[in-house]
């Protein structure tokens, strides 16, 4: 029983740490997709989770934080666009000025407007996500097992955290099975038959970053209202990069690239969990260790697992109509 | 004519503040904040604090700067230095290579440099016993702890986090011998001092295995420690400034480092004459270091745990307790 409870317990926090990670993978999926490089995936999550700790902070309410790091995700992806759809700028240079552009801008104002060393006023409960217990969670607690499964594992989460589970089948049925997703799949591609058949080529990528920033958004928010209670410099940690790995772990395919950031929040959960507690027949093990086990299951499954990944044709070119 | 007369008008504004100066033979202290800036709730800010009562209690006005970028700090510490400014203090340990630079191109000037050590004639090095300050907020902890079991975040793996925890466990063990302690470090690159989420995610798998109290020395990282404390509805320990007020009666207590008292004291021995060079090291005994009590933790704290801090702090202040130091040699006599 204690081995399961250990068990579910990890899984819960794999699910809690992951949850950003699939959403901003699933961003970078449909700008990449759809030929437009997404270094700037850091970048805009930190500044919706700006946004949404400010605006929560401000009105009391997590609603309107989602609004606004929606919104500050969705600039900043037009931005990124308006730079590489429009100028066809270079998308790596783009990506990378928005991340430094997002990591000044948030301290600036997070120290010019709260004087706090650049975090966000803490937020109290009713301005946060808070977990929600899912109906008869509490009723089938103690039931063997599966009690356990539904209270802690599936119960008990945050409002983006089933967004997130939501956006992963949406997100596949999108780019499979609608005209949408189809043409998006083939600016990626072959622009200029997109273009032949009378689609306009920027349209379509416009739509795709937004969609990217949409989940940005999301992504952010949950960082700071619904996993912290409120903003901390950097506090996105890398994890837009960790994302992007995620989505070329998974070949940018939706499901694979949701299974890799599993992957990573599981081995997050269990590097965390592992810290300290003595391993049966090893002992304690350096903490050290543990916390480099990530990074080098990464390099042994890609080296032999995961074989070669084949980015979208057109990805990273701009279009030009004719010269 | 209209030339001399600029020449003239010139002359004058030069000449003015060097009178002034004359005239006044106060010293004219200075400051350089480390990034995060004057307000920063926390370490900075006790920097400011102790300037401002250094100000209303002598009346002499100091000058400051906050830096908000690297390259900045050696530019604002020779600038200092050039306009005259003396004594001039650098907060934080980042500061330590621009001061060991700036110390050696004014050998006239006196300096100061907080947690660090720069090794120059005309510096002073001053550091605190975090060891003996967590020794006392260990001793709480573990009688706060109905389980028997407590907890360590810390940030960057480096030797003056393990000097914390060092600390922590020997003051827990102090108290009770029985006690089980979970330590965990949050990372071992700078971005283990922004990482709330994570911090968050340790203190809840401490409190999974049985932890009633959580100690951070993890910066910004330890504000997702002591979220997670009030959102179990467990008990935090706060460090470097007062953080009982984040999650009133959530926070046990926090491990202060008087930087406010060592700003003071650094200007008033210049003030006075004796400032001197080299290391200065504050502890419980000098005041240096202690544990917060406010209206936000008073009912957490009961006169038994008051007893026994206070004890411990009296024992450590005449040295019958003796805490070993982390850094002295890399390691921790108890686990």
């Amino acid at each position: 029983m204690e081995d399961v409870t250990l068990v579910v317990l990890i899984l819960d926090s794999t699910v809690r740490l992951s949850a950003p990670l699939v959403l901003a993978a699933l961003a970078g999926l449909f700008s990449e997709r759809s030929g437009i490089i997404d270094i700037g995936l850091e970048g805009k999550m930190l500044g919706a989770a700006f946004a949404a700790a400010a605006a929560a902070a401000q009105t009391g309410s997590p609603w309107a934080g989602l609004a606004a790091g929606i919104a500050v995700s969705v600039a900043l992806a037009l931005l990124h666009g308006f730079a590489c759809i429009t100028h066809r700028g270079n998308q790596v240079v783009s990506g990378v000025a928005l991340n430094i552009l997002a990591t000044g801008l948030t301290a600036v104002l997070g120290i010019s407007w709260y004087a706090r060393g650049g975090r966000t006023p803490p937020l109290g409960a009713d301005a946060r996500f808070l977990p929600i217990t899912l109906p008869g969670a509490e009723a089938v607690r103690d039931a063997p097992v599966l009690g356990a499964l539904y209270s802690e594992l599936l119960s008990g989460h945050s409002f983006p955290v089933y967004v997130a589970c939501l956006a992963v089948p949406l997100a596949a049925w999108t780019l499979y099975r609608t005209r949408f997703g189809l043409r998006l799949r083939a600016v990626g591609e072959n622009p200029l038959s997109v273009d032949t058949a009378g689609i306009s080529v920027p349209g379509l990528r416009y739509r795709a970053v937004i969609c990217a920033g949409i989940l940005c958004g999301v992504a952010g928010t949950y960082l700071s209202i619904a996993q912290s209670a409120g903003f901390v410099r950097e506090m996105t940690a890398g994890k837009g990069y960790i994302a992007l790995a995620a989505l070329i772990f998974g070949k940018w395919r939706p499901l694979p690239a949701t299974g890799a950031c599993l992957l990573f929040g599981l081995l997050d959960a269990v590097a965390i969990r592992l810290q300290g507690t003595p391993l049966p027949g090893i002992g304690e093990v350096p903490v050290q260790f543990i916390q480099a086990l990530p990074y080098v299951l990464t390099v042994i499954l890609l080296a032999g697992f995961i074989g070669r990944a084949i980015p979208p044709r057109a990805i990273g070119i701009p279009y030009v109509k004719e010269r | 004519m209209s030339k001399r007369m600029f020449l003239a008008a010139i002359i004058v504004i030069l000449a003015t503040p060097v009178t002034s100066m004359a005239v006044a033979a106060d010293i004219q202290p200075a400051i350089v904040y480390d990034l995060g800036g004057k307000f920063d709730k926390s370490f900075n800010e006790g920097v400011f604090d102790g300037a401002s009562a250094f100000k209303k209690n002598t009346g002499i006005e100091y000058r400051d700067f906050e830096i908000q970028n690297d390259s900045q700090r050696e530019q604002a510490l020779r600038n200092f230095a050039r306009r005259g400014n003396d004594p001039i203090l650098a907060v934080g340990f980042s500061q330590a290579a621009a001061v060991e630079k700036v110390a050696k191109e004014f050998p006239t000037i006196h300096f100061a440099i907080i947690d660090s050590m720069v090794n120059q004639p005309n510096v002073q090095s001053i550091v605190f016993k975090e060891q003996e300050g967590s020794f006392v907020v260990g001793v709480l902890a573990s009688m706060a702890a109905k389980s028997g079991k407590i907890g360590f975040v810390g940030g960057m793996d480096i030797p003056l986090i393990r000097r914390f925890a060092c600390g922590y466990i020997q003051g827990a063990r102090y108290a009770n011998a029985n006690v089980e302690v979970f330590q965990n470090m949050t990372g071992t690159t700078g971005a283990a001092w922004s990482d709330p989420v994570k911090g968050g995610e340790l203190a809840k798998s401490q409190f999974d295995r049985g932890a009633d109290v959580v100690y951070h020395a993890a910066g910004g990282t330890g504000i997702g420690v002591l979220q997670a404390a009030a959102d179990a509805n467990k008990l935090g320990i706060g460090v470097d400034s007062n953080q009982n007020h984040l999650h009133p009666g959530k926070v046990l207590t926090s491990m202060l480092k008087r930087v406010d008292v060592a700003t003071q004291q650094t200007f008033m021995e210049a003030r006075a004459g004796t400032w001197k060079p080299g290391l200065k090291v504050l502890g419980l005994k000098e005041n240096g270091v202690g544990w917060a009590l406010d209206e936000n933790n008073k009912a957490l704290i009961t006169p038994t745990m008051k007893a026994a801090a206070d004890k411990a702090t009296a024992d450590i202040a005449a040295g019958t307790i003796q805490v070993h130091d982390y850094m002295a040699d890399n390691h921790c006599p108890t686990k």
